[in-house]
């Protein structure tokens, strides 16, 4: 498996390399190169979770690396989404680079295998997972575009256009793309998180026990919530939005990784990466 | 041979009064392709005339009576005395002249290097000499060549990006902030030239409604008129900056027209649906602070000149990968245009059917083993008396064809019916 990992890892980097050429001669056939490596990297990477899935019973998510493994997986996946939908190719400078940097990481990680695999056989955590690591992907994305949106931004405001003017799209295509990223996420994540307390009614006996991670979530969910509400009642919009966005998903980032190490909980032997 | 030549004066050879006075319009190029057409010494001619060059290409077996025919002709039918000219008259002879078209096509030689619009000049000149017949052998292969490398230097380089106009300028920048700006409501402020330009080049991108205000109301219903928009009074800028998206500004006021508070509180009500002010006006009409709020962006005069500024740079970065394409083209031109002659062809002709021969003698003998070297020597005196029969005829009439006045097309026909030209 570990092999495999690293054929992946091996295409993320290539795909990566030829978005930084694109990036920077802009020809359209190093951005072609970048989406198909990505693409392969994707197959195989699809294949290893679907492989591990099969193998196991459950979803491959018994540790850190494995947890990963999907979050990176999840980032590719609705990239490729978005590409195919809205065509922004200069995103994969953002996405294939994340993509690489998650699977790097994860690699070297002790595979530490859970005590009691048994209460990962659930089809209601096999939807939460998917969910919750979509809905994440979106919003990672979305912190991606903010930042663009922020460097076109700058350029225009600054009145020197100069590098990122020429290569970047217009601002208004990057607050709308972010802006559907951010409902796309949103949507996922309110599913993820509805089919997650199920589960947890199903497996620890009530919906909510005041889970560290559980209560992160909520307050990843409420300023998602208050990002949208914002631009539907008062038109946040452009930089305050990119900025938000950006600020999410640090705040995902400290849910996902953060609340593991700094707190006990139940989410966190889903992501053990040392036996304790 | 006919040799190519070009003469021709353009905005660095020559000032305005000069060329405006050279200049040739539709029915002044069809005459003179005409005359050029029944001219002893000039067998091939293409005449193009914008605002800012006239040129003549021409192909010619005696290059000094050409040149002297063209310019008294110039001359006589612009009636023009021919020493008042003279010294702006540039002439190119063979791969100069080349050159020279080349750059020309891929405007490098412009006023503004890389404007798109002399190609389709070009383009337009060389159909009238056609048109007119006028065109031959070369001048045909010339012109081609000359649109495929301009689409070339077009394609491979950044000559034609990014603007440097002042009004290009704002369009793009407002493509950068709006996306497109099709449907997108213009608001003009005050009247004026560049303003005015801009509103011009804006409604050819298909923007909306276009909106007019002006101190005195008269003036704004006119202006408004020409661009199929609606006029509104002075006093209503401050109502109506709710629905614009894009404001030009250019009044002769000396203090500001909008301030910050104003965009800020109008900002609020648009739902901060983006503002892009353009300021033309020198003393300047739209408070600068207003590019600090977000998603309200000003431009003024200078800032769009510092815009263009770097382009311009850019633009000459690129001219120099330019002009590397073209050289590669003139060479194989220059390649192209030395075999194009009657000894070449023939002894092109002559060397494809000995390498056939080779060919198939190697391949034969290996089966006639018992063959003595004597034999083959027979062999081979028998082929090249075939190929010397067989090529008699077609060199004598390429050589005769050539004694009757230089013509090409024979010579070029023969070329491509034996495919002496590989490319």
């Amino acid at each position: 498996m570990n092999l495999i990992n690293l054929f992946t890892i091996f295409f993320y980097l290539m795909s990566t390399a030829a978005y930084l050429f694109f990036l920077f001669v802009q020809k359209q056939k190093f951005e072609k190169a970048g989406l198909y490596l990505l693409t392969a990297g994707f197959v195989i990477h699809t294949s290893t979770l679907v492989f591990g899935f099969i193998s196991s019973g459950h979803m491959p998510v018994e540790n850190l690396p494995e947890t990963l493994s999907v979050a990176g997986w999840a980032v590719v996946c609705v990239f490729l989404l978005l590409h195919y939908k809205f065509n922004l190719k200069i995103l994969g400078i953002y996405a294939a680079p994340l993509a690489t940097l998650i699977m790097i990481v994860s690699y070297p990680l002790p595979k530490v295998a859970l005590q009691n695999p048994e209460i990962l056989k659930s089809l209601w955590l096999s939807f939460h997972i998917v969910f919750i690591f979509l809905g994440e992907a979106f919003f990672a994305l979305a912190c991606g575009i903010g930042i663009l949106y922020l460097l076109q931004e700058r350029a225009i405001k600054r009145k020197r256009p100069g590098f990122f003017f020429r290569r970047l799209p217009s601002l208004n295509l990057l607050d709308s793309i972010g802006y559907v990223c951010i409902l796309g996420g949103f949507t996922l994540m309110t599913v993820g998180l509805i089919t997650g307390f199920v589960y947890a009614k199903n497996v620890w006996g009530s919906f909510w026990s005041a889970d560290p991670k559980e209560i992160w979530s909520i307050i990843t969910w409420l300023l998602y919530a208050a990002l949208i509400h914002g631009r539907l009642i008062s038109g946040w919009r452009g930089r305050r939005s990119a900025v938000m966005a950006i600020i999410g998903f640090g705040v995902i980032l400290f849910t996902f990784l953060g609340v593991n190490f700094l707190f006990e909980g139940h989410h966190e032997v889903f992501t053990r990466w040392r036996d304790s | 041979m006919l040799d190519i030549v070009l003469i021709g004066i353009n905005h660095k050879s020559a000032p305005v009064e000069i060329r405006e006075c050279l200049a040739f319009d539709e029915d002044d190029t069809l005459k003179a392709l005409s005359f050029f057409k029944n001219s002893r010494v000039i067998k091939e001619s293409i005449l193009f005339s914008t605002c800012n060059r006239v040129e003549m290409l021409m192909t010619t077996p005696l290059v000094n009576e050409a040149i002297q025919d063209a310019k008294q002709y110039l001359s006589d039918y612009k009636q023009m005395v021919l020493k008042r000219f003279e010294g702006s008259l540039y002439i190119y002879q063979d791969i100069d002249a080349v050159r020279h078209i080349f750059r020309v096509a891929s405007s490098l030689d412009s006023l503004v290097v890389g404007e798109p619009q002399i190609l389709g000049q070009i383009k337009e000149a060389y159909r009238k000499a056609l048109a007119q017949k006028t065109a031959g052998v070369i001048l045909n292969r010339l012109l081609h060549k000359s649109f495929f490398v301009a689409k070339r230097v077009r394609h491979e380089t950044g000559i034609g990006d990014h603007a440097v106009s002042i009004s290009y300028a704002a369009i793009e920048l407002a493509k950068k902030i709006f996306g497109s700006i099709e449907n997108k409501k213009v608001l003009l402020i005050g009247a004026g030239e560049m303003a005015e330009l801009a509103v011009e080049h804006l409604i050819r991108n298909r923007t909306g409604e276009i909106l007019v205000a002006n101190r005195t109301f008269d003036r704004a219903v006119k202006l408004a008129r020409n661009f199929n928009g609606k006029a509104i009074r002075f006093e209503e800028i401050y109502s109506t900056l709710e629905f614009a998206d894009i404001i030009i500004s250019s009044t002769g006021a000396p203090g500001f027209v909008v301030f910050q508070e104003q965009v800020k509180k109008l900002l609020r009500k648009r739902k901060n649906k983006p503002l892009f002010f353009i300021d033309i006006a020198v003393p300047r009409d739209i408070d600068p602070e207003i590019n600090r709020l977000n998603n309200a962006y000003v431009y003024d005069i200078d800032d769009l000149k510092g815009v263009i500024e770097e382009n311009i740079e850019d633009r000459k970065r690129e001219a120099l990968k330019a002009e590397r394409i073209i050289e590669e083209a003139v060479i194989g031109f220059k390649h192209w245009h030395k075999n194009l002659d009657v000894v070449p062809t023939i002894v092109g002709m002559r060397k494809k059917m000995e390498n056939i021969v080779q060919k198939e003698i190697k391949k034969t003998s290996k089966s006639l083993q018992h063959l003595s070297e004597d034999d083959y020597q027979a062999i081979y005196r028998m082929t090249d008396a075939i190929i010397n029969k067989i090529l008699h005829d077609p060199t004598l009439f390429l050589k005769q064809n050539g004694y009757h006045g230089p013509s090409s097309a024979p010579i070029d026909f023969t070329r491509k019916l034996f495919r002496l030209d590989e490319e």
